[in-house]
């Protein structure tokens, strides 16, 4: 096969200057090369994909006109959330994850990478005083992999085998627990009360001397603020076991500090603090703990800490308990396993914290609130409709129950679609036992007209 | 004037910017804000509660701590941050070895940027775009590998073996077979041992021969059996030698029943040139960040796409994007065994890196690809040649035979036993000039290990610089030694005091228990 010559990207396919290196090395041509790939196992035709565009316009005119045919929630009015939430993204935060520095830098050290440890580093102070923690790790993949690592290192600092889950937690969150969890541990569901919240007295049957503690979502899944994080900490402290809260990160503005009702691991999503959606490609989870040996051992993750250098007055990073990853020395007795996850979205979300301040957390998530408040009480005047079937204070979430109109949650989606709106999540599937219930989202983005422009359009299709 | 004479090529005037930035705690004025974010609108203010409603168990007692700042400083704070970081944007990536940091084509990232308003529960028919894109991607992929189905979920390659083990434990499970060994070598990733332990299994390490340092057939065979559930290999591994006795291996595997799984992490030099199926592999993984061109991101967020044979499609995590010959679909069936892996991250994947690939994979084509394969070798072995001429650095594994494909693992033990100066010294010590350099992974196997991967991205001109700094650094450590113990001179910061971050009572990871700890 003949090679690309000149090609931008490959400075060394201009042919003089690859011939002077062929040269150079002692070998004739390119084919030369690979010597030690058999003759059988060498592809003897070309790769059959599509020839190379023949220029940067034409790659940009093609990808346009193929996205082109997608919409998004710029152009519809979007009420779809579920782990992954419309709100603004302050300009400045992509105008510091675009910038090729942070961009393009990878695994370098903390001398000539100084900045990444350093914004890590903040992004990780930050987190933690949002969520009432000492410590925080450079985060991993998304919410349901921090939900993962959290019981795990559960599992290892309890000895025990069995986590609980209140049965109000997304199921694909749970088969990736599931997945990730299978050699070390138990699944053991609880039921959720009328209220949407974790039925205590299931919770309390169900715990015991094998129980490693209790995995919950403060807000939960379906929108619900639980109102007993208190007594779920102290019933498993009780018992020897461990309290795991996950939270949705821009509702702590105005919801309490989960290490304030006696969480002992603090985990969730990133992608509300100033990351795109970008399809489900913003997702970014983080973990936190208080700074306690026992709890700081068992992560998986790197842990940025600061100290001083050989020049006075100077600060440097490092990494804390490098050993304990399967970076260090103990390969597959390391703690689960580390490696590249997101990292750009922790520094974006420390930029997020650090422009919204104190106040801007506040504000936002009372507007979120009376958003998702205004939203609800407009639904219900739609008939046949019947919003939030639990009766808890939500926070940007609820449930929307559409079984007396007569059509299912599918029709009438697909009806919002024509008129440029993206419904709620469709969880009748997933929650057979709620009716025909979709899982509305609003959030700052949204405004009255959005919410009334919704409220018109159902009335006209339960109509 | 005299013309200024340019004709050293090392840069002995380089300074990494620096500006003392003070921890963003420190910039804290109160009463400053970054951003007005509004209030509610009238009429819902009016007439909704917001965060009042929030129960009082539940109210938050006071305000987060977090910094009060303008938006210029909070702008200016983190341009510093990012100035001081060494990206591959700005730097010749030589020394990164393993890690294949090339350039990121910038319009690739332009065009990702059309789908972060994307929601990925809106409905496929108006999704059709990036459906499509994901269709055609994988079909890249297999045409690459050999493979039949690709899963993009993997948000990284460490993700993507354990992918991978997942793949193959449920298709163990399913045959009802009990094997929980997995043989992998020690110069394949640690994440090729660490993260199928995460999914239950035992893991065999297979030492290298002293000679070629590949993996041995004998030791293979011996260490397979009835329990051996798979043999999980990167080829080349670490040290840059590709076994060619690849596929006696696999078929040995497959003849005791195990399965075989590639990691393909290091994969540049082998684009067009060979493909995992054709060894016989059942299951391997691309970094999409690393050899597809998308950019590291300091970490993420990324992709280790994972690509099976027939056989295994119906374990990979759903769902596959599938096409009708109308539209494009999200498919739950074909992946739908019930003993299936069912997921490994939220929805479909890092849609904007598979974007990215393809982007950069059209910019190439089949003939481009088998030049970023050949460039890539072309460099390295341009870098082996000239570097194995210097008496400071050396290479294990040289029967004669073993030529290097994408990088290669040195040693500079000679120059450690000279002059005492060893290889984490130069590490440092080649930031003064603006350079990366990478040791190993540990633990170290070989002595005074040193790993460089050019990809194909650094020119000619751009490959000699590195070598002349390597060369000045080296000549150094015989003139000057203190000034290399002492490195990093010209860096962001100075040698850091690691002494606390083992220490539970010393470790400072965030601010609040810095300030704890040392008032």
């Amino acid at each position: 096969m003949k090679g690309f010559d000149s090609h931008p990207y490959i400075p060394d396919s201009v042919p003089e200057i690859q011939e002077e290196m062929l040269r150079e090395i002692g070998v004739a041509s390119l084919d030369d090369l690979h010597k030690n790939v058999p003759e059988l196992l060498t592809l003897k035709e070309a790769l059959d994909i599509p020839a190379a565009f023949p220029s940067e316009m034409a790659l940009r005119r093609e990808a346009d006109r193929i996205l082109s045919r997608n919409a998004d929630c710029g152009k519809y009015i979007n009420f779809l959330g579920a782990g992954c939430w419309q709100h603004y993204v302050p300009a400045i935060c992509d105008e510091v994850n675009c910038k090729g520095e942070f961009l393009t830098a990878y695994g370098g050290e903390p001398y000539n990478d100084e900045g990444r440890f350093q914004a890590l580093f903040e992004y990780e102070s930050m987190v933690a005083e949002l969520v009432g923690m000492d410590v925080v790790n450079v985060p991993t993949m998304d919410w349901a992999q921090a939900a993962a690592t959290s019981i795990s290192m559960a599992q290892r600092i309890t000895g025990r085998s069995e986590i609980l889950i209140p049965e109000y937690v997304d199921p694909q969150k749970v088969d990736i627990i599931s997945n990730y969890t299978e050699a070390a541990l138990n699944i053991r569901r609880v039921k959720c009360g009328p209220d949407g919240m974790t039925d205590l007295s299931d919770l309390a049957a169900k715990t015991g001397a094998d129980t490693i503690g209790v995995y919950f979502e403060n807000p939960g899944y379906l929108g619900v603020i639980e109102e007993h994080g208190q007594e779920i900490a102290g019933m498993m402290h009780d018992s020897g076991a461990l309290s795991i809260v996950g939270v949705d990160p821009i509702s702590l503005g105005v919801l309490e500090a989960p290490a304030e009702y006696g969480a002992d691991i603090v985990c969730g999503d990133l992608q509300p603090l100033g990351i795109h959606m970008y399809y489900g490609g913003g997702q970014s989870g983080f973990m936190a703990t208080r700074d306690e040996e026992r709890f700081v051992m068992e992560f998986p993750s790197r842990l940025f800490g600061i100290a001083p250098t050989s020049e006075p007055g100077e600060y440097g990073f490092g990494d804390v308990a490098y050993d304990r990853t399967s970076f260090g020395h103990l390969r597959d007795k390391a703690k689960e396993y580390v490696g590249t996850q997101t990292a750009l979205w922790g520094i974006t979300a420390g930029v997020y914290l650090a422009t919204m301040g104190p106040a801007g957390m506040e504000e936002v998530g009372n507007i979120i609130m009376a958003n998702a408040q205004y939203a609800a009480s407009r639904l219900a005047t739609v008939p046949g409709v019947k919003v939030d079937p639990f009766g808890s204070v939500f926070f940007k979430e609820f449930v929307v129950d559409f079984s007396d109109t007569g059509k299912t949650v599918a029709e009438i989606n697909k009806a919002l679609l024509s008129r440029g709106i993206f419904g709620g999540k469709d969880i009748s599937g997933e929650f057979p036992a709620l009716g025909q219930a979709a899982l509305y989202c609003v959030t700052e983005i949204h405004t009255r007209e959005d919410i009334d422009e919704l409220v018109l359009a159902l009335k006209k299709i339960v109509a | 004037m005299k013309r200024i004479d340019r004709s050293e090529t090392v840069r002995t005037g380089f300074h990494q910017a620096k500006w003392d930035e003070p921890i963003i705690y420190e910039l804290s004025t109160s009463g400053e804000r970054g951003i007005l974010v509004g209030e509610p609108e009238q009429v819902i203010a009016g007439e909704m509660a917001g965060a009042k409603a929030v129960p009082g168990c539940m109210r938050r007692k006071s305000r987060v701590n977090l910094p009060e700042m303008s938006q210029s400083r909070v702008l200016r704070h983190y341009s510093r941050l990012a100035q001081q970081t060494l990206g591959a944007d700005v730097n010749i990536e030589i020394g990164q070895g393993t890690c294949t940091v090339k350039y990121s084509p910038k319009v690739n990232d332009r065009i990702a940027d059309s789908i972060r308003d994307m929601h990925p529960l809106q409905p496929a028919e108006s999704a059709q775009g990036i459906l499509r894109i994901f269709s055609e991607t994988e079909q890249y992929l297999a045409a690459i590998s050999g493979m039949d189905r690709f899963t993009f979920q993997p948000g990284g390659g460490s993700q993507g073996i354990f992918t991978m083990a997942s793949v193959i434990r449920a298709y163990f499970k399913d045959k009802g077979e009990d094997r929980d060994e997995i043989i992998t070598t020690i110069y394949s990733h640690p994440s090729d041992a660490a993260a199928p332990a995460v999914a239950g299994f035992n893991i065999i390490y297979l030492q290298p021969d002293p000679v070629t340092g590949l993996p041995d057939i004998e030791q293979l065979k011996a260490a397979c059996s009835e329990r051996t559930a798979a043999y999980i290999v990167a080829n080349p591994e670490d040290t840059g030698v590709y076994n060619g006795h690849v596929k006696e291996f696999v078929d040995y595997v497959h003849s005791i029943g195990g399965l075989c799984a590639y990691d393909q992490a290091n994969a540049n030099g082998l684009l067009g040139v060979t493909r995992a199926r054709d060894a016989g592999f059942d299951v391997c993984f691309f970094n999409l960040h690393k050899t597809f061109g998308a950019p590291h991101g300091c970490g993420g967020p990324a992709c280790g796409a994972t690509g099976v044979q027939s056989e295994l499609v119906k374990y990979l995590p759903a769902p596959l994007v599938g096409y009708d010959g109308k539209k494009y679909y999200l498919d739950y069936e074909t992946p739908s065994s019930p003993l299936g892996v069912r997921k490994i991250r939220e929805w479909y994947g890092v849609s904007e890196v598979v974007l990215k690939t393809w982007c950069w994979i059209r910019s190439l084509g089949p003939e481009g690809l088998y030049q970023v394969a050949k460039t890539s070798v072309v460099n390295n072995n341009y870098l082996f040649k000239k570097l194995m001429e210097l008496p400071e650095v050396t290479c294990y594994y040289q029967d004669g035979n073993n030529q290097r494909v994408e990088q290669a693992r040195y040693s500079l033990e000679n120059l450690e036993k000279e002059t005492g100066i060893g290889t984490g010294d130069i590490q440092r010590r080649m930031m003064d000039f603006g350079m990366h350099y990478w040791t190993s992974h540990h633990p170290y196997y070989l002595p005074e290990p040193m790993t460089l991967e050019p990809t194909e991205t650094p020119s000619k001109k751009d490959i000699d610089e590195y070598i002349e700094t390597l060369k000045y650094v080296f000549r150094e450590a015989r003139e000057n030694p203190e000034i290399i113990r002492t490195a990093p001179h010209r860096s962001v910061t100075h040698q850091v005091d690691e002494s606390s971050m083992d220490d539970p009572e010393k470790w400072a990871l965030t601010w609040k228990v810095y300030c704890r700890k040392y008032q």
